[in-house]
């Protein structure tokens, strides 16, 4: 395969959804994810975060990892707007399991039930899990 | 969509995410994830009503790998080799797996 | 059908490296097309050609080699994550590239399926 691969059909957009199910900084599966979103953003296609399970707990507010030295990633959830990145569903029982609520939440979300999170996943073109 | 579940229920609750997401879909357990499809196992029972339906697939070498006999799998459980994984995506993707 | 590839760990450490790769030879013997495997977070393990397994053990940066060579497949190597482990031209295998996220998203739009394989 040579380097370029050749887009067929200049313009083809699929939905993209990134699922999301660890917590930060314990792992780096959830800062690399999101380096994947922002590239994916850049190609124009229909992207879509899914948060649940301990994904939830990537969105929480008053994060500071410098206290671990690491990298404080949260404030780009809120720079996604700016990549027309705006669909961040976030699942209502993975909240409540955590005792976690939408407005502690570092950016505005849409909170779905397990049900809709499923049927949300069933119309995805590709779905990235890390 | 097919989706995929490579670690066994009792290390990692990703089986019972799964479940709890796959709808009308198909899953196939690989890896670690075939310990799941043991008959006498805790776990069989979750697996019972989308096995049923023969949505639920084991892979075969990981089976093999780990000692379980096809014999002491679930009902309804189907056994695929790579080759049919490769299949099953082809057919009812796109793919997620539950990592 | 064309099948994108995503392998997120490294290899020997867990099973995906093993599983993404028995995918790619039954895709391929299928005659299906494999165009790119892309190797992200410790993924890019895979491609240290300074590995040393076991005699009696598979090879699996080797593996991906000759399946590269034989099949033309590309394997990519994620900069951003190859730069963090230390994984650098200089050490690369034969038949691995290192380059953007971008690829991935492009393997994403342009392949039928995007297969992926992790902890």
């Amino acid at each position: 395969m040579s380097e370029a691969m050749d887009l067929e059909q200049e313009g083809d957009i699929k939905r993209f959804m990134f699922v999301n199910r660890k917590a930060p900084h314990g792992s780096i599966y959830a800062l690399e994810a999101l380096e994947v979103v922002l590239i994916a953003a850049a190609f124009d296609q229909d992207v879509s975060l899914a948060f649940l399970d301990d994904g939830v707990f990537q969105l929480r507010q008053d994060q500071n990892a410098k206290a671990i030295d690491m990298k404080n990633f949260a404030p780009t959830f809120r720079a996604l707007e700016d990549y027309d990145v705006e669909k961040l569903y976030v699942e209502r029982e993975s909240l409540a399991e955590r005792g976690l609520t939408e407005d502690e939440l570092i950016v505005p979300v849409e909170v779905v039930d397990r049900a809709r999170m499923g049927a949300l996943m069933a119309e995805q073109d590709v779905v990235l899990s890390f | 969509m097919l989706h995929t579940v490579n670690k066994s229920p009792w290390q990692t609750p990703n089986l019972d995410a799964c479940l709890a997401h796959l709808g009308n879909e198909r899953l196939l357990l690989i890896e670690d994830g075939v310990y799941a499809a043991v008959a006498r196992s805790d776990a069989a029972g979750k697996l019972e009503a989308p096995a049923r339906d023969g949505r639920v697939y084991a892979l075969g070498p990981d089976l093999e790998a780990r000692g379980i006999d096809t014999a002491q799998l679930a009902e309804g459980i189907e056994v695929v080799d790579y080759s049919g994984f490769v299949q099953l995506v082809a057919e009812h993707g796109p793919h997620q797996a539950w990592l | 059908m064309q099948f994108g590839i995503l392998v997120n760990e490294g290899p020997y450490q867990h099973q995906a490296s093993d599983s993404a790769y028995q995918f790619a030879v039954a895709a391929l013997e299928q005659g299906h097309e494999v165009p790119r495997v892309f190797f992200y977070m410790d993924g890019v393990h895979n491609a240290n050609r300074l590995q040393e397994p076991q005699q009696d053990d598979r090879n699996i940066v080797r593996r991906w080699s000759e399946l590269a060579e034989r099949h033309q497949v590309d394997l990519v190597v994620c900069v951003a994550a190859a730069l963090r482990r230390g994984l650098k031209d200089e050490i690369l295998a034969p038949g691995f590239r290192i380059s953007g996220l971008g690829q991935l998203v492009e393997v994403g739009i342009q392949a039928d399926r995007l297969v992926t394989f992790g902890d």
